[in-house]
């Protein structure tokens, strides 16, 4: 068994491990920041923080024993470090490297994609998922309860699964089987969305597009909007927003003093200011990336909070994106589609209008003469697709998802609504552009998972929906009372299964490793959501109810506020 | 209709006084109607004509790539002109050779597998979440086990996914806008519109039919569809489909071997699709990985939709070997990684466990059996059109056979074929500037639709 010592002098911080041989072991100091990057997918590349000891110790949670070629090594920084890595010619650093068990490695010429090295860390949650397994290692008795990542736990409802089962099984026959569906999603599952989550808003099925998920959809925005536009996000906020504007090249870089991207409008939310931003202190965007229910900090916005948030957008002529995914949690009556609020306060109506007035040969309507003033007729000629004459509001694109509400987080299905009526500035109409992308860059959602969709919108099926989303509203209201109990503030809970928990004047990652340490417990440290978000931790509602109790009865005997 | 100014009501009529506008029809009428006392506003009407929606025209700049794509992509467009040919004729049993949509049932062992997943997710012992994004262990390894065996490929470097179409794009998403790339001509459509989309190309030249900034490589008989890389300039990617849709062809083992020794000496990389592998006849590879080198450049995208009947049910892989790097060393795994991570969700867990079973003995026996099928359907319409006397590619190795008509527009060979035999095909042209001249006639359907177009092209052309 050959071994590989790496000396420090040869000022190694970065390891690249391209091949998986039975060869050599390396062997290093027992880093803890070492180990948490192993759960990667490719799991023997790591970065070194600082060089302390004279020989290294690869561990990999993944497998038994990992053996390692060293192919590349090239002084960089560690992930959760803010240094720029340098960059060394790679055949510079081999030379310095004693020869045996290295094997020179091919670089291609292909530079890498900047916008990819804008990005600091991992994705929020796959790195919540790496600090969960490395707990687990260190304490293999303990019980971890996982109130992290927004994992539905309880069953999917069983006329759903039927229905799926049942579509499956057709199609090992000749007369059920079905290849190649719309990319845009299934007609009468397009028609079902549009009717039993928009029914009086006017939303058409053609205006629906049935998808994977609204992650891949927002990734799918970002395509069809390009690089060349502004973007404003609610702070804190759900990662893909900004972590899929980076990608497509929107953001510009990371500002290390704020810890926000440069081109990116950050629209501050906290109990300051009821959690709805200050538009009259926001710069205009081309796109406003609004989520309510609001994930992290569990904030459903009220109808004049979003009659506000409309007014701006239009006034700005902005589109606003508009993640419902939470809507069903709410509680209190608040708007649970963007579509029920009214366009801003001006007349535009479908088809001819004529104010008459009330004759030929009489006066005109003057001014002030209250007691006989006359008022001329409507005259209207209808368009037999709109049953209602409000002004209806367009400045809006909507996403949603069947995960929470369904426990289709593994089954994947979503949707989004791009009105017709969305022009650009040029005309075109937005919804042909993302008709494009969706049949270029997308195949359809599952028909599997579209045949288990339309079954959740059958009145049976949305009632059992429903039943397990109010389970998960009980566990909300058991964890808010415990915080409350322990005297801390928690917001949120009420109309989102996310409950956010104040921790004044502490760093999050702090708290996250504190409650982790003494609970067993995973939540979500609020700067994961944005620098917003700091000084909070975000507690998710979904679980079984017994590991609920549990935690809270942990959170109260070992975690002193 | 006449634009008429008048004092209104302070009171705005928004959507909360409905009460106000009737919900039904009524004819204008003038009349004396008295109104309680109350400030009048001023609203301005505008005629509007019937046909125009109320728009919302934003500040929002369009996206200019979007701009540069000529039309709709190809295969949404075969089918407006196939519903739009059924509308004319109803009557007419129209047969579909176009689209290479799969027509047999899903194994019943395949079946069966995601039936029993699907009711295991109404359990609490079975019920499962979020999957792992990069795909389930299981599967991924059995991917690894059935077509990488012995190439050195492993289950971490599968990626599952909902499709190779999806695959591609999210290669594109991680390679940015700044790569060049190649692709072979004629070549599957969703390389070139997802690298316009992603904004690597210039804009489209009509006269030659080609975007800017591409590097179309050209197959055709003449060069036995294997591009002349002498004369094929450097890019930073290079897409390569074999067995090739829609030619047909399949390159050979000293074909890709200078492919892999071509983009080494470049520092390019292979994007390799290879959704048609097990339709493979001839002893030619059926994975970029059996060429040496080849980890260090390329990349193997691959799609159990043609396979399994997975059109719709929506199952794919992507391989990314750790030996792959961008110029600074960095994996770009890693970075396929992230996008999926990020940009991604997983594939549905119910075709996931599909996938399982595909994979096993009796799904791998059973999804032979249906592509055996398909290629006896491809060898019936090969003859077909050889006996007429048309020169005729492909159909060995893939089921598509790639016939050229000499001197025609394939638009025009797409148009009489449907018209005079109501026959839906694929012209040529869709594929890129070298596909004019040839229709791609797909070998998906049931024995006798395929007998019967068979017939038809015989009274056609005889």
């Amino acid at each position: 068994m050959a071994q590989q010592l790496l000396s420090r002098n040869d000022t190694v911080d970065r390891v690249v491990c391209v091949k998986d041989r039975p060869s050599l072991h390396a062997f290093t100091s027992k880093d803890w920041s070492l180990k948490k990057f192993c759960a990667w997918v490719c799991p023997l590349t790591f970065y070194m923080d600082t060089v302390e000891s004279d020989t290294y110790l690869i561990e990999s949670l993944d497998y038994e024993y990992i053996t390692v070629d060293i192919a590349c090594i090239l002084p960089t920084t560690l992930l959760t470090s803010k240094r720029e890595p340098e960059r060394v010619p790679l055949e510079q650093e081999l030379l310095k490297l004693p020869k045996e068990g290295i094997v020179a490695a091919h670089c291609t010429k292909v530079d890498r994609n900047v916008n990819l090295e804008k990005l600091q860390n991992n994705y929020l949650f796959p790195e919540i998922s790496a600090r969960e397994l490395e707990h687990i290692k260190k304490y293999p008795n303990a019980k971890v309860i996982s109130l992290g990542i927004g994992d539905t736990t309880e069953p999917i409802p069983d006329i759903v699964t039927l229905r799926m089962a049942d579509y499956a099984r057709a199609l090992s026959t000749r007369e059920g089987y079905k290849g190649y569906g719309a990319e845009q999603g299934n007609k009468a599952l397009r028609k079902a969305i549009a009717e039993t989550f928009y029914g009086d808003m006017a939303v058409k099925g053609k205006e629906v597009f049935v998808s994977d998920g609204s992650q891949c959809d927002i990734s799918r925005l970002q395509l069809l909007l390009g690089s060349n536009v502004s973007i404003a996000v609610q702070d804190p906020n759900f990662p893909a927003y900004m972590d899929s504007s980076v990608i497509i090249g929107q953001s510009g870089d990371l500002q290390e003093e704020t810890l926000k991207y440069k081109n990116i409008e950050y629209m501050t939310c906290g109990p300051q200011n009821n959690f709805f931003p200050d538009l009259s202190n926001t710069s205009r965007t081309d796109i406003l990336f609004f989520c309510s229910p609001n994930n992290p900090t569990g904030h459903a916005a009220s109808r004049e909070q979003l009659e506000q948030l409309v007014r701006f957008a239009r006034e700005n002529g902005s589109i606003i994106v508009y993640d419902s995914a939470y809507a069903a949690y709410i509680t209190d009556g608040s708007p649970r589609s963007i579509y029920e609020i009214p366009g801003a306060r001006e007349l535009r109506w479908h088809d001819c209008i004529v104010w008459a007035l009330h004759g030929a040969g009489n006066p005109p309507l003057g001014g002030g003469n209250s007691s006989t003033a006359l008022v001329g007729v409507w005259e209207f000629a209808w368009d037999t697709d709109i049953h209602h004459t409000t002004p209806i509001n367009r400045v809006a694109i909507e996403i949603s998802s069947f995960s929470k509400i369904a426990g289709f987080t593994g089954v994947r299905l979503g949707w989004t609504v791009v009105p017709e009526e969305l022009l650009y500035a040029n005309k075109v109409p937005v919804i042909n552009d993302f008709n494009r992308i969706v049949c270029t860059c997308f195949n359809g959602a599952s028909s599997i998972a579209q045949a288990g969709g339309l079954a959740c919108l059958s009145s049976e099926g949305f009632q059992a929906m429903l039943s397990v989303v109010d389970y998960y509203k009980e566990n909300a209201t058991i964890l808010l009372d415990t915080f409350a109990s322990m005297g801390l503030k928690a917001y949120g809970g009420v109309n989102a299964p996310y409950v956010w928990v104040h921790f004044p004047g502490r760093k999050s990652w702090d708290v996250f490793n504190e409650i982790l340490e003494k609970t067993h417990i995973i939540t979500v440290p609020g700067s994961g959501f944005g620098p917003g978000g700091e000084e909070y931790i975000r507690v998710t509602a979904f679980g079984h109810r017994e590991c609920i109790l549990e935690a809270s009865s942990r959170l109260r005997s070992n975690l002193c506020p | 209709m006449s634009l008429i100014q008048h004092q209104l009501l302070s009171t705005s009529i928004s959507s909360s006084n409905s009460a106000f506008i009737a919900k039904t029809n009524f004819n204008l009428r003038t009349q004396n109607v008295s109104l309680p006392a109350r400030n009048i506003g001023i609203c301005k009407c505008v005629a509007t004509p019937q046909a125009e929606k109320t728009a919302y025209k934003t500040k929002v700049s369009r996206n200019e790539n979007m701009g540069k794509l000529q039309a709709g992509y190809l295969f949404p467009e075969v089918a407006r002109r196939k519903a739009a040919h059924m509308l004319k004729y109803p009557d007419a049993q129209v047969i579909s050779l176009g689209i290479g949509d799969t027509t047999e049932p899903i194994p019943e062992v395949i079946a069966s597998a995601m039936a029993k997943r699907s009711h295991e997710l109404s359990t609490l012992e079975g019920y499962s979440g979020y999957g792992a994004e990069q795909g389930e262990k299981q599967l991924r390894a059995a991917i690894a086990r059935t077509f990488y065996d012995n190439l050195d490929i492993e289950e971490g470097d599968i990626f599952v996914s909902d499709g190779a179409k999806c695959d591609i794009s999210r290669l594109q998403v991680v390679f940015g806008s700044s790569v060049t790339m190649a692709v072979q001509d004629p070549s599957y459509p969703a390389y070139v519109d997802s690298s316009v989309i992603m904004g690597q190309t210039g804009q489209f030249q009509k006269a030659i039919e080609q975007f800017a900034k591409i590097e179309y490589m050209k197959c055709t008989p003449e060069n036995g569809f294997f591009p002349d890389l002498s004369n094929t300039s450097h890019t930073d990617i290079i897409f390569f489909c074999s067995p090739n849709n829609p030619t047909g062809s399949a390159a050979s083992r000293e074909q890709l071997t200078r492919l892999v020794q071509f983009a080494k000496a470049n520092g390019s990389i292979i994007v390799y699709d290879s959704a048609y592998a097990l339709y493979m006849s001839d002893d030619n590879p059926r994975s970029i990985f059996e060429i040496p080198g080849a980890k260090e450049v390329a990349i193997e995208t691959s799609s159990f939709s043609k396979y399994a009947g997975f059109t719709g049910v929506r199952l794919g892989w992507t391989v990314i070997p750790k030996e792959l790097l961008f110029s600074d060393g960095f994996p770009v795994a890693k970075d396929f990684n992230r996008i999926v991570c990020t940009c991604f969700n997983g594939a549905s867990n119910i075709a996931q466990a599909g996938g399982l079973a595909c994979l096993s003995p009796e799904g791998l026996k059973a999804m032979r059996d249906v592509i055996g099928f398909y290629k006896e359907n491809t060898e019936i319409i090969m003859d077909t059109f050889n006996s007429l006397g048309f020169k005729v590619y492909g159909g060995k190795n893939a089921p598509y056979v790639w016939v050229h008509f000499p001197g025609q527009s394939s638009w025009d060979v797409f148009a009489e074929i449907l018209e005079k035999t109501h026959i839906v095909t694929t012209p040529g042209s869709g594929f890129g500037p070298g596909g004019e001249g040839f229709v791609r006639v797909s070998a998906f359907g049931h024995r006798k639709n395929v007998l019967e177009a068979c017939r038809r092209f015989k009274e056609l052309y005889k």
